[in-house]
């Protein structure tokens, strides 16, 4: 026998003055390896077409339809509901701006924390020589860069996170994870001066408290913890840098860090 | 209204878009992309497998040249291409793979040594050369003659994305997300920008820009089934069209993939079935070599795709709430293999279809997958019919890709053409002083305000949308599919031309203040009954079968007739596409001949002599392109 499912679906919509946050119910009947998305999708095509909500590759890798998902922070179209009670309550991500029930506003969030971190690859555009062959790099540093380029901004560790509820300019995990990408990358220029500048502060990761909250929601698995802490050594040693002999620094440096460049 | 001005305006933030935006912005002008959602949620982040570039770095590419690469790309469009860009494409593939690397893309790299590799389920020993240690590698991909195709591990897409988009930012590049295009301004010979609604808001603004860019991919959910993003509905190929003055090319080329998963319509490669999985039916019983003794499984794309679909009209299928579908099965595997070697299909199964393809049945069928047709342009980007308006990426016809892209070559257009265009663009801006009168952007606003007005009053009457939109997507799948008949195409022309008339009729169902989603669905859904009736039509006239446009009443490709391009008008008030044709391409470098695989009879043509020599004009412009400027 299918399930009958009750989804309890948070509805707001800020340009109707007359609308008032509430729950709303939706039942539906369960088929076999029913996702969120499909759900949804169901509820927007047949019940309720003024849903909003948002999906785009249905298939967990361009992070748009991050919500919370009784309690938890997760993908919806990542999600079955086999793996759910019958009883589904779903809220928008807390932290960005909410657009309207379970729709929020990610893209000028990460925007904004791009621009701060100047997240982009600092070297010289001009150099680039078409007939020249490529700059050569280590295989493994590339895996390495890609293991962390492969964060989708969906949101998930940003909501997840006590630090980002509070500071309304904590740059989050994925910020930081982000930062570490550039830093492990050879072609990027920027002194560990530059990165204190954008990170060694309580914006940064001396804001983290380190509960792990971001790293248990990522549904890509990024190792979000070891780039924080990585980070927040490799700080901690800039700071001390005229105070620490350079021999002690730099054996202390590689020390559980991924890379053998800086 | 408010209003904005722009040097360059890009409609569409994929790879495409951000390739021209960043080319603009980096000499200077001020650029603008449109997207419906945050750029790195375009659906170029899907894709995972790779793309081509005749780098020659790894041992299997060893000797691979943009010369095997154009044979390639030609011998796979089924010579539907335009041979003069197929050779713009190889020739600066390989530089731009560079750049992008140059910009942070982490691609794989050659490690030195000896690697053991698969080919065929099988694997084998290979040795990388120690000079090429640190340099591009590449894999391999179907229908090419080389390992040639660029990977950053499954996310090429995703990696490549990141990196435009990073350079968008660092060069200042304005990105209006949430921000969907409806209608182009133009005055008749410019096109001068265009009115988009703000999916924050529900607000319309105008953009007027010295010259447009239509960057907005497939057209995919005009299908069922397809493993396209939600989003992919044409939206730029309709503002074109709309216009009456630019026309789409080669429409009815559309390309399907055997084994879209069931029911999210996913892609699971065709690894699957190169590494010895096979298909079943309702029964379990393995009908592919009932049909393909010889290839069974392993023929090619259109062939599995159109057997499938044949059995599955037999009643063979397996019926499931979301249709009928047929069984992938790669449990003969082994946990190792496919734990290993088919990891992703292992994760897509088990997240999306609560699947183990350890010991169960993978739900398979053809699906959608990629539009060949497009806006049509002109060698440098520059659309047919309005000045200033330029197309790139999946929503173009440059056409290199002709009746049938391969793997890897659509994602490598995207930023090949990206830096071409772009560059293109920017000769135009350099020259051009355009007019932005207010007459054109009243002719566009009072347009577009009446089909709002009409959809929210339902003063024409009680359409619903979202009825239309299942009607269109199931003609389109019964008839305008894989295997195609003048029988079936006749009813989707005719079945498309009704709702056409309908969907003048619409009107929504609940009228909300500020942004509604079901007013992008009701706005959008006569422009993709459009497209969709360039493709039937245009398939219907096209008695031949080439690339992926099979006719089984014309089972031969006669290029005798047909070695040519549909162009589709859109007249307007008129309720059927106007279609018109010219030559495939400007010269044939590589004369027309056989593809070497998918058999079929060929009906030849005599071509004039000069029809086979390269004019000198085209090789000073490929100079060109290669250089430094
Ligand atoms: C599952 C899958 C896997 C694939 N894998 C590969 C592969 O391995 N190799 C390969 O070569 N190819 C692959 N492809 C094909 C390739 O990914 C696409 O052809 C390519 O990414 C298209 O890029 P694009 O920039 O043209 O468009 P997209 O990336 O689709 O971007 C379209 C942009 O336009 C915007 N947009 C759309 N409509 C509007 C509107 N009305 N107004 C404003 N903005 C709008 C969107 O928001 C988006 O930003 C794959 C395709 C699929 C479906
Ligand atoms: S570990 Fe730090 S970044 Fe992660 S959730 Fe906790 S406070 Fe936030
Ligand atoms: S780090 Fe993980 S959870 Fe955070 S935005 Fe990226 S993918 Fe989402
Ligand atoms: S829709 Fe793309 S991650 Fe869910």
């Amino acid at each position: 026998m299918n399930r009958k499912l009750h989804l309890k679906v948070f509805r707001y919509n800020p340009d109707d003055p007359k609308s008032q946050p509430r729950m709303e119910s939706f039942h539906i009947t369960e088929y076999d390896s029913m996702t969120l998305f499909i759900a949804l999708t169901q509820i927007r095509d047949e019940m309720d077409p003024t849903l909003k909500v948002d999906f785009c590759c249905r298939a967990g890798i361009c992070g748009s339809c991050g919500m919370v998902i009784n309690g938890r922070p997760g993908l919806a179209c990542h999600t079955q509901t086999k793996d759910l009670p019958n009883e589904i309550t779903l809220h928008p991500l807390p932290v960005f701006k909410l657009l309207g029930d379970l729709s929020v506003d990610t893209g000028t969030w990460f925007r904004g924390v791009g621009t701060k971190i100047e997240s982009w690859v600092h070297s010289n555009d001009a150099a680039f020589d078409p007939a020249d062959e490529e700059m050569r790099m280590e295989n493994e540093v590339a895996e390495q860069i890609f293991e962390l380029d492969r964060c989708i901004e969906c949101g998930c560790c940003i909501a997840a996170c006590g630090t980002a509820r509070m500071r309304e300019d904590f740059l989050g995990a994925a910020s930081i994870n982000r930062i570490a990408r550039f830093y492990i990358d050879p072609r990027d220029q920027r002194s560990e001066d530059d990165y204190y500048d954008v990170i060694g502060n309580d914006q940064g990761v001396f804001g983290c408290m380190g509960l792990l909250g971001c790293e248990d929601v990522c549904p890509k698995h990024i190792p979000l913890q070891d780039q924080l802490g990585i980070m927040r050594r490799m700080l901690t040693l800039n700071s001390v840098k005229g105070i620490l002999p350079k021999a002690v620094i730099n054996a202390l440096k590689h020390k559980g860090c991924c890379h053998e460049k800086h | 209204m408010q209003i904005f001005y722009t040097d360059v305006l890009c409609i569409g933030a994929g790879l495409a878009g951000e390739r021209v935006a960043v080319e603009a912005a980096m000499a200077g002008f001020e650029t603008i992309c449109l997207s419906i959602v945050p750029p790195r949620r375009s659906h170029s982040s899907a894709a995972q497998g790779g793309m081509q570039a005749a780098l020659g770095n790894a041992i299997m590419g060893d000797g691979d040249s943009p010369d095997i690469h154009f044979q390639d790309t030609v011998k796979g469009s089924d010579w539907g291409a335009d041979q003069e860009v197929a050779r713009i494409f190889a020739d600066t593939a390989p530089i731009v793979m560079r750049e992008v690397a140059h910009w942070g893309v982490p691609w794989n790299r050659v490690v030195a040594g000896t690697h053991t590799y698969y080919k065929g389920g099988k694997p084998f020993e290979a040795e990388e050369k120690k000079e090429k240690h640190g340099l591009i590698h590449a894999r391999a991909f179907g229908g090419t003659a080389k390992w040639r195709t660029c990977y950053t591990a499954d996310g090429t897409g995703r990696s490549v994305l990141n990196t435009l988009d990073s350079k968008c930012l660092q060069y200042g590049v304005t990105i209006h997300d949430r921000t969907q295009a409806e209608i182009l301004i133009h005055d008749g010979e410019n096109c001068l920008g265009c009115i988009a609604r703000c999916m924050r808001t529900g607000e319309l603004r105008a953009y007027f820009a010295t010259a447009t860019l239509i960057a907005t991919g497939g057209y995919g959910r005009c299908y069922s089934a397809t493993t396209n993003a939600v989003i992919c509905d044409g939206g730029g190929q309709i503002c074109a069209l709309d216009t009456g003055l630019v026309p789409m090319g080669n429409m009815e080329a559309v390309q399907f993939h055997p084994t879209g998963t069931v029911p999210t319509d996913i892609l699971v490669t065709e690894g699957c079935r190169g590494d010895g999985g096979t298909l079943l039916d309702v029964n379990e019983h393995r009908f592919m070599p009932d049909y393909e003794p010889e290839k069974a499984e392993l023929a090619s794309r259109d062939v599995v795709s159109r057997r499938m679909t044949e059995h599955m009209r037999k009643g063979l299928g397996v019926k499931s709430p979301y249709g009928d579908h047929l069984w992938l099965d790669i449990r003969h595997l082994g946990v190792k293999h496919i734990t290993t070697k088919l990891r992703e299909v292992y994760d897509i199964c088990t997240n999306f279809l609560g699947v183990n393809p350890i010991d169960q049945l993978i739900p398979v069928r053809p699906t959608q997958h990629y539009s060949m047709g497009g806006v049509r342009t002109n060698r440098d980007g520059a659309a047919y019919g309005l000045k200033g308006l330029y197309a790139a990426g999946e929503a173009a016809c440059w056409d290199m890709h002709g009746f049938n892209r391969l793997g890897g070559n659509s994602l490598a257009e995207t930023v090949v053409a990206g830096r071409y265009i772009g560059k293109q663009i920017v000769k135009y801006l350099k020259g051009a002083s355009v007019n932005f009168t207010s007459a054109a952007l009243r002719d566009a606003e009072t347009k577009l305000n009446e089909r709002i007005e009409d959809i929210v009053s339902g003063r024409k009457g009680g359409e619903n949308a979202l009825e239309l939109r299942a009607e269109m997507r199931e003609t389109m799948m019964e008839n305008v599919f894989i295997f195609r008949n003048g029988k079936d195409l006749q009813k989707a022309v005719d079945t498309l031309e009704e709702l056409h008339d309908r969907a003048n009729r619409i009107a929504l169902q609940s009228n909300i203040p500020g942004f509604n989603p079901e007013m992008s669905t009701a706005l959008r859904l006569q422009g993709m009954i459009k497209l969709c009736q360039c493709t039937a039509y245009g398939a219907l006239q096209r008695t031949e079968s080439r690339g992926a446009h099979t006719r089984e009443d014309f089972p031969e490709r006669n290029d005798k007739d047909w070695l040519n391009r549909t162009l589709a008008y859109w007249k307007e008030g008129s309720n059927m596409p106007t279609l018109k044709y010219e030559d495939a391409s400007p010269y044939y470098e590589l004369p027309p001949g056989e593809r070497g695989y998918g058999g079929g009879k060929i009906i030849p043509n005599e071509l004039p002599k000069k029809k086979f020599e390269v004019p000198k004009e085209s090789l000073e412009n490929l100079k060109e392109a290669k250089s430094k400027g």
